[in-house]
């Protein structure tokens, strides 16, 4: 078991036959996840490199190869739609890498999920993978290996950065999980948190946040009360100005709630070890294990 | 993107939100020349992305378009929190019997836009709800239905018990809730909203912040940019695709990812250092957009190394070599480059790099200790 994304996801490439799409597509079936379909429209009836027929619509894609996920890489003006687009033809998991989506078209697209009973993972992630399994997204899959760590993290490269640490001192992962750096997303913390305690292929959870919003205090609570597994936490941005936004829309401080020390604080509170700088993971979770 | 006064008064007032009449001026003769149009008394406001105007003498009350000339050539020219006055908003001096604040923000933990009202207007709201937390009143508005009806009256009856003016203030929380949608807003406050002794209900006061994901969808609101009241550094980074803030320290920083980004800049401070700058060079790898980041890091004379830390997946480290490679045969480096780089093509881009006399590093530690100590030698050499 794994969380979210297993051998049996069968996975359908929004935009397939784009720049990003076309290209994460080929990495996606080399790491053995299966692609389904893809869908752009216009480009109904065409095959992608010969093995993945594409659709018009996401529910022709669906109804012909009966996916259960969609990964989606269309611009960002018109993700929004591609989500509801998803959610409407009964697709469970939708994954979406695009970045730089309108805080407002989110605050519509979420109650529709809720409706639908369909998980977003994103807006603005790098996605998810379970090693040796499948892959969903554009996280590399060179850097990670198989094993019994679950990572979280609202970050892409440091994700990676981070990953890399565990990997490369043997610690592998049972499921790494990028759940976007916008202050609107679909898949919280606690989400992942709640689904890698159930999870029995996990011992323990590295969790990477940064500045801005209260999602990683909530989750520290959540930590406190509901988890029995260690967790080692991280915060980006401990020198990060306030009032500026660093990047990821997410990230910007204003109030005191949103500062790395404050989160580090809270972090320590719920009995989460937590790093100083990347380097520190290995050390503190092999105290934990 | 921050809009100014007038710019945030005009959207409402073209959203049927009653708005007190008022124009700019960039030189006290146009102020003197709107203050004899409009006449009386009037308010000569400094137009700059700064709070605190009036504690810093950058709105004054005007007796006649002589007086109003007279502050506009003060104001004008002046600065206030760093930012230089450019603009000043000149408008009657209302008379007014009470001040409420209304505000729209979107909320990360209901992920819907909240509705904010308080009947102590006028003053900043994060004032109010440090000091008297139980009048604000709020709303998590479902995006679904919209701003229903009696939400919106509900609401107003909080500011007022006298009807008519309940529904002109619910009627203007309509108005501007479907602003809020119509341009992509993250925020949108009127402070204050007023009633004139008259009894009629206005906003004086508006400030306005777009979501910059929306600008592409409204090229007439990125229109009104101000690039006055960005660092230079910060608008040619913006040019470049590359998301750049400017900082105090010495180690220059140049990262692909935020959460590296900020992660990097902590274990420069970790380590001893300062970090300069903020920068991503995002996730797509374009040789030419190091070469921009380059030049804009060389351009800060604080600057005394440079850090990459680059870790390769969409973006190829090959890339980033090159970029690196063109940019210094453009424009000769005058302070040490430290390179850490790993992931996507790391083989070869430590190949092109070597062939260009640069040596690369694959530990971020390592390569961030070296910056810091390369940084104060520098600075001491200086």
């Amino acid at each position: 078991m794994s969380v979210f994304v297993d051998q049996e996801t069968r996975l359908l490439v929004q935009w397939i036959t784009g720049r990003d799409g076309s290209f994460h597509t080929r990495q996606m079936i080399g790491y053995g996840t299966k692609v389904v379909a893809g869908v752009t429209p216009g480009k109904g009836g065409q095959v992608f490199d010969g093995v993945v027929p594409v659709f018009d619509t996401v529910a022709d894609a669906v109804r012909e190869t009966r996916a259960n996920a969609s990964v989606i890489y269309v611009p960002a003006a018109v993700a929004a739609s591609a989500i509801f687009e998803a959610a409407d033809a009964g697709i469970a998991l939708i994954v979406c890498i695009t970045e730089g989506i309108p805080v407002l078209d989110v605050t519509r697209v979420l109650p529709y999920l809720h409706e639908h009973g369909a998980r977003l993972v994103g807006p603005n992630c790098p996605g998810l993978i379970s090693p040796s399994k499948s892959k969903v997204g554009i996280i590399p899959g060179n850097i990670c290996r198989p094993g019994r760590i679950g990572v979280v993290s609202r970050s892409g490269t440091l994700t990676y950065e981070i990953v890399h640490q565990l990997s490369t001192h043997g610690l592998g992962q049972s499921t790494c999980i990028g759940i976007g750096g916008d202050p609107l997303i679909g898949t919280s913390f606690i989400h992942c948190l709640s689904a890698f305690q159930a999870d029995s292929e996990t011992d323990a959870v590295v969790m990477i946040g940064e500045i801005g919003g209260t999602d990683e205090q909530q989750a520290a609570e959540f930590v406190q009360t509901g988890m029995t597994k260690p967790v080692v936490g991280f915060i980006a941005g401990q020198t990060a100005p306030p009032g500026r936004r660093m990047g990821h829309a997410g990230a910007i401080i204003s109030g005191s709630s949103g500062t790395a020390a404050e989160k580090m604080a809270a972090f320590s509170r719920a009995g989460i070890s937590v790093m100083k700088r990347p380097a520190d993971v290995v050390p503190l979770l092999q105290e934990r294990l | 993107m921050n809009l100014h006064e007038y710019q945030s008064r005009d959207i409402l007032r073209r959203h049927g939100i009653p708005v007190p009449p008022g124009e700019v001026g960039e030189t006290p003769e146009q102020v003197r020349a709107i203050a004899q149009r409009l006449g009386g008394r009037v308010v000569v406001k400094a137009q700059v992305h700064a709070g605190g105007r009036g504690k810093a003498g950058g709105v004054k009350l005007a007796k006649d378009p002589f007086e109003a000339g007279e502050h506009a050539a003060r104001i004008l020219g002046m600065s206030i929190k760093g930012l230089v006055v450019r603009r000043v908003l000149v408008a009657p001096a209302a008379e007014i019997a009470s001040e409420s604040y209304v505000g729209i923000v979107v909320d990360r933990a209901s992920q819907r836009p909240v509705l904010m009202v308080s009947p102590a207007g006028g003053i900043d709201i994060e004032e109010v709800a440090a000091q008297t937390p139980e009048k604000i009143h709020r709303l998590a508005v479902d995006p679904r239905y919209g701003l229903l009806a009696h939400q919106s009256l509900g609401l107003a009856l909080k500011l007022y018990r006298d009807m008519p003016q309940a529904r002109a203030a619910g009627d203007i929380m309509q108005r501007l809730y479907a602003a809020f949608y119509a341009v992509g807003a993250s925020l949108m406050e009127i402070n204050p909203l007023v009633t004139t002794p008259d009894g009629a209900v206005a906003a004086l006061d508006a400030k306005i912040v777009i979501d910059d994901n929306e600008l592409d969808r409204h090229p007439e609101i990125a229109a009104l940019r101000d690039p006055s009241d960005e660092a230079p550094s910060e608008v040619q980074a913006r040019k470049a695709g590359l998301t750049f803030i400017k900082l105090e320290g010495s180690v220059g920083c140049c990262v692909n990812g935020a959460g590296l980004a900020m992660a990097t800049m902590d274990l420069v401070k970790y380590y001893g250092g300062e970090p300069a700058n903020f920068l991503d060079i995002g996730g797509s790898s374009n040789p030419q957009k190091v070469v921009d980041a380059l030049r804009i890091i060389t351009a800060d004379p604080s600057v005394r190394s440079i850090l990459f830390n680059i870790f390769g997946g969409i973006t190829r480290c090959d890339d980033v070599a090159n970029g690196i490679v063109q940019a210094t045969q453009q424009f000769p480096l005058t302070v040490p480059l430290v390179i850490r780089l790993t992931g996507t093509n790391e083989a070869l881009a430590i190949h092109i790099l070597t062939q260009a006399g640069f040596s690369a590093l694959t530990d971020m530690d390592e390569a961030v200790k070296q910056a810091v100590a390369k940084a104060r030698a520098e600075g001491r050499a200086a």
